[in-house]
């Protein structure tokens, strides 16, 4: 019999992946290797309804356990895959187990990159990547009145507005210009900025933190901004980004950078292995071929999709003809409010808006030239969508047409 | 326990007990219905949860909100007067018994 699909990581792409397989008609074994001690679960409402107590454990789930019985799946959890050994084919499981396996697919993630400031280690300095740190969280937050947040990304901003609203204090550091200044156009930052000041929340940006304070206890007490000012806080969230996964695939001689590196099929320097989501470093249609490392919903899945399927046209003895070539799309829920955004907006010159940033709904517009690459929407789901649509099938509105309200983008499509 | 039932393609049903409060969607993944996919957990961004309520008892379903209309334009098999994203609706005890039509793709 054929050695198994091996999975390794149990999270949204390994999920997607099982689902795939199986819709593929793939009917051979799938072995999936979680260290988590969880079922799989969506990791998006961690940072938003979750650790406010507006969901709870089972709506988190991906599927229910019998889903992975009744389709065969050998989900693992608690186990941790140490070692790849790629000329055997196989791997090696912190128990000490050997799996072998025909195809190996590298869904690691990512994990919380690592701040190197004084008093670090303090009770109550925490990272958001899983359910475990959500649940440290959610935890320490009954007692919580003031929360200091560093890195002004998505994941700090949803958790700063969540928790405002629940009317901790929240008071959020980035040594950035900008808040998601990476991500979005820096019209979509200020106007950002300015709503969660205006709702309260205390935003220093260009600035660092010196030094994380802890009480006598061990239990951390707040920062030290870098004019000296102490700030208290009973909590420190740190969200500075994330760094992918490749010890394990580096360390098996494949090609990794910034990411493990696999081709438009998903397929890594070695044709068995496979790698899909936030540790997936790929060329992107979107980008003109260029690589990229993504971290979403959407690159997660739809690179499980394709893995499936270049793994189906392998069992057919033909070469796989579904290259990755999904439009990015991104979410972000930042109180009341939505950020939706679709494409890839690094290489635009020019950022037209559409629609009135005062009246709490517009979208920009991100071009090269006269191509349109991007479009990022605040609470304007219309354009989101349309944005989506006009990016598959690669048409570009004119700048004068994407300016102006009253033009209507549909009947481009 | 009121009941949904969930309809393939290909006429296949699928009766399950349902639990009021949480979405169709949510019933569905609960009951391991294939013809449901769910990638973004019920965000309202992928319409993988596209389903066709032509029951009568959809009448008592309160109406669609413009994200949902919106994101319906996306579903991979082509809308109909009586698609719904399944994440977006609610089982009630009211709907007790709802057919639940399902597209042959979501993706
Ligand atoms: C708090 C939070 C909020 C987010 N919000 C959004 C959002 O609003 N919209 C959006 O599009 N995206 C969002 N994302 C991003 C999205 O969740 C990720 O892009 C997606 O989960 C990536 O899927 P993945 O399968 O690549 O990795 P993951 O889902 O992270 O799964 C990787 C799994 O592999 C496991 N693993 C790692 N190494 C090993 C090993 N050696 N052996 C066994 N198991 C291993 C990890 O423990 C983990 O369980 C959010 C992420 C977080 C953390
Ligand atoms: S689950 Fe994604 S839109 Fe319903």
């Amino acid at each position: 019999m054929a050695a198994p699909v091996v999975i390794v990581g149990g999270g949204q792409a390994a999920v997607q992946l099982c689902l795939a397989l199986r819709k593929e008609k793939y009917a051979g074994d799938v072995v999936v290797c979680s260290e988590e001690s969880e079922l799989p679960y969506h990791r998006p409402p961690l940072s938003k309804a979750y650790i406010t107590g507006k969901t709870d454990d089972e709506k988190l789930l991906m599927r229910p356990e019998s889903f992975y019985q009744s389709r065969n799946i050998d989900l693992r959890l608690n186990c941790m895959v140490s070692a790849i050994d790629p000329a055997a084919k196989s791997v090696t499981t912190a128990q000490g187990e050997n799996l072998p396996y025909q195809y190996l697919v590298l869904t690691m993630g990512a994990r919380a990159r690592h701040l190197p400031v004084k008093g670090r280690d303090a009770v109550g300095v925490v990272e958001l990547r899983d359910i475990k740190d959500a649940r440290q969280i959610k935890d320490r937050l009954s007692g919580c009145k003031n929360v200091v947040i560093i890195g002004a990304g998505f994941i700090g901003l949803e958790v700063a507005a969540a928790l405002n609203v629940q009317g901790v204090g929240v008071t959020v550091f980035d040594t950035a210009e900008r808040v998601m200044g990476r991500a979005v156009a820096p019209e979509i930052s200020r106007w950002f900025e300015a709503t969660h000041r205006a709702a309260g929340i205390d935003i220093h940006l260009g600035e660092g933190i010196t030094e994380i304070t802890a009480a006598d206890d061990g239990n951390v007490s707040g920062v030290v901004r870098s004019n000296g000012e102490r700030i208290n806080a009973e909590m420190v969230l740190i969200g500075i980004g994330v760094e992918p996964h490749t010890d394990l695939a580096s360390a098996a001689g494949l090609d990794c950078e910034n990411g493990i590196v696999v081709d438009q099929y998903c397929q890594t320097s070695d044709p068995s292995v496979f790698a899909a989501g936030d540790c997936a470093n790929h060329p992107n249609v979107f980008a003109d071929g260029r690589r990229v490392r993504l971290e979403s919903v959407q690159n997660a899945t739809d690179q499980a999709r394709t893995i499936a399927s270049a793994i189906a046209a392998t069992e057919n003895n033909t070469p796989p003809d579904k290259p990755y070539a999904a439009v990015p799309w991104f979410w972000s829920d930042q109180a009341e409010h939505s950020l939706q955004m679709a494409g890839l907006s690094f290489d635009a010159d020019t950022h037209i808006t559409r629609g009135l940033p005062a009246d709490g709904s517009f979208s920009v517009f991100h071009f090269r030239g006269n191509d349109l690459l991007a479009v990022d929407s605040v609470n304007a789901s219309r354009d989101h969508m349309l944005a989506r649509k006009l990016l598959g099938a690669r048409i570009s509105p004119t700048r004068l047409q994407a300016e102006d309200v009253d033009f209507d983008l549909k009947t481009l499509l | 326990m009121p009941k949904i039932v969930f309809v393939d393609s290909d006429g296949t049903r699928h009766e399950v007990e349902a639990k009021s409060g949480v979405s169709i969607m949510e019933n569905a993944i609960a009951n391991n219905i294939d013809g449901i996919e769910a990638e973004c957990g019920g965000s309202c961004m992928c319409a993988t949860c596209h389903c066709f309520l032509e029951d009568d008892l959809a009448q008592k379903i309160p109406a669609m909100e413009s994200d949902e209309d919106e994101m319906l334009g996306f579903a991979a098999e082509e809308r109909r007067d009586s698609s719904r994203l399944s994440c977006q609706v609610t089982m009630t005890d009211e709907l007790d018994g709802i057919v639940v039509n399902l597209p042959a793709e979501q993706n």
